[in-house]
């Protein structure tokens, strides 16, 4: 990893469990890191989570999303929950979201990528 | 237009089934699954590696039951295939006619036979949808044309039975916006979980915007309502439902009785569209419901043009 990507690394790893994807969205899911949830969805939980709401796959551990939607909605920003996320960019894990957001690097999605606004 | 698409644009009372799986027996064994409640359904549902067990890929049997002159919809999970060979087996399907897709997360590998799989998940089942809708539109996700575009209809699984209950129909909306125009909900045990949803759904537009088809899961045996409970994901059978079986004199019976009440409540739901039927074993148990329930065949719901659940 690049120097700047460390840095990200250690402040984001300890705070949000940051996997360091290189296109951070933790600003439009409630300050909850989707690349925790084992399956790494984007876009909401799954229909596996338990009426506990623990994980499907980790039942000991709270459901991601679940954790996302409650803190989201705490947000002034809470509507940005239901963007749709585009596919993570497998060549940016490692590199650092800060220099990506800068470069808008992490706003290239791929071409045929197309939502309605 | 596929069959599915138009029996929903028509407004007519629309029923889809679960194909049992599959793993080999050549076309004969397709054409069996279906044949007991061939009349009444309008399409047959193509699993994909069920529970994160390997068996016949779902663009085969999909294929197999264009051939048998059964409509298919195509299930797609994200656990076992990247972007690259999931837009393959939509264009793979496509080219022989195969145009309803359902477009699901899937159950992960830890709930399957080979737990030491790798999982997948290159795309989650929202951006599946988002690339789904764009190579119907004529474009790969790279943006390479498609010439010509294939035509698709898309849909995806809500779970209304799942935690957080708050947000399914908000997620149910992101999906439309991404593309589904039905919705083969998760069996939901808890009327009261199905109920809030459809509310809800009705209220926010979904209803109007995607075919809703809660699904109704047949058993015969309290065991099944175990098994379900502890190891499907994201289905809860609650106590009180598995100890009136067992108590029964005839359990089996029973828990024919429960699928047919829960179906009879389903229907008659606002915004419900249609139901989509699941039975694990090999025999007439769905043509046995849609007798119980008065459903008309499939034949007879398309010349008499039956709306809604209530006119059925």
């Amino acid at each position: 990893m690049k120097p700047l990507a460390l840095v990200e690394a250690a402040v984001k790893r300890p705070v949000f469990g940051c996997r360091m994807c290189g296109q951070c969205v933790l600003h439009s899911t409630g300050l909850t890191c989707p690349m925790n949830c084992p399956k790494t969805l984007r876009n909401g939980p799954c229909g596996g989570v338990r009426p506990d709401g623990g994980c499907e796959v980790i039942p000991e551990m709270r459901c991601v999303w679940l954790k996302a939607v409650e803190r989201s909605r705490k947000l002034p920003w809470a509507e940005e929950i239901h963007d749709l996320r585009p596919p993570v960019d497998n060549r940016l894990w490692g590199t650092s979201s800060w220099r990506n957001f800068l470069t808008k690097r992490d706003k290239q999605t791929p071409p045929g990528w197309h939502v309605e606004a | 237009m596929s069959k599915l698409e138009d029996a929903i644009a028509g407004g007519r009372f629309v029923l889809t089934a679960e194909l049992l799986t599959i793993n080999s027996g050549g076309l004969d064994a397709v054409s069996e699954r279906f044949e007991p409640y061939e009349p009444w359904v309008d399409a047959v549902n193509a699993t994909d590696n069920t529970s994160a067990h390997a068996h016949a890929s779902p663009v085969a049997v999909s294929i197999a039951l264009k051939q048998l002159g059964m409509e298919p919809v195509m299930q797609l999970v994200c656990r076992d295939r990247n972007r690259l060979a999931l837009q393959a087996d939509i264009a793979g399907a496509a080219l022989h006619g195969v145009e309803n897709i359902c477009c699901l997360t899937g159950d992960d590998v830890t709930a399957g036979d080979q737990p030491e799989s790798r999982r997948v998940f290159d795309l989650d089942s929202t951006q599946l949808l988002v690339t789904a809708t764009g190579m119907a539109r004529g474009r790969y996700l790279s943006g390479r044309a498609i010439h010509p575009a294939p035509h698709l209809f898309l849909g995806a699984v809500e779970n209304p039975g799942a935690p957080p209950f708050d947000y399914r129909v908000e997620r149910a909306l992101e999906k439309v916006r991404a593309g589904a125009r039905f919705f083969q909900l998760q069996v939901c045990f808890q009327k009261e979980l199905l109920e809030r949803f459809m509310a809800e759904a009705v209220a926010r537009g979904l209803a109007d915007q995607a075919a809703l088809l809660p699904s109704i899961c047949l058993v015969r045996s309290t065991a099944s309502l175990r098994f379900i409970d502890e190891k499907v994901p994201g289905i809860s059978v609650p106590p009180e439902l598995i100890e009136r079986c067992e108590r029964a004199p005839d359990p089996e019976a029973e828990c024919f009785e429960l699928a047919c009440e829960l179906a009879e409540h389903a229907r008659a739901l606002p915004g419900v569209a249609g139901l989509h039927l699941i039975s694990f074993r090999r025999e007439a148990g769905i043509a046995r419901l849609c007798q119980r329930l008065g459903i008309p065949t499939r034949v007879e719901r398309e010349s008499r043009g039956h709306g809604s659940s209530v006119a059925v």
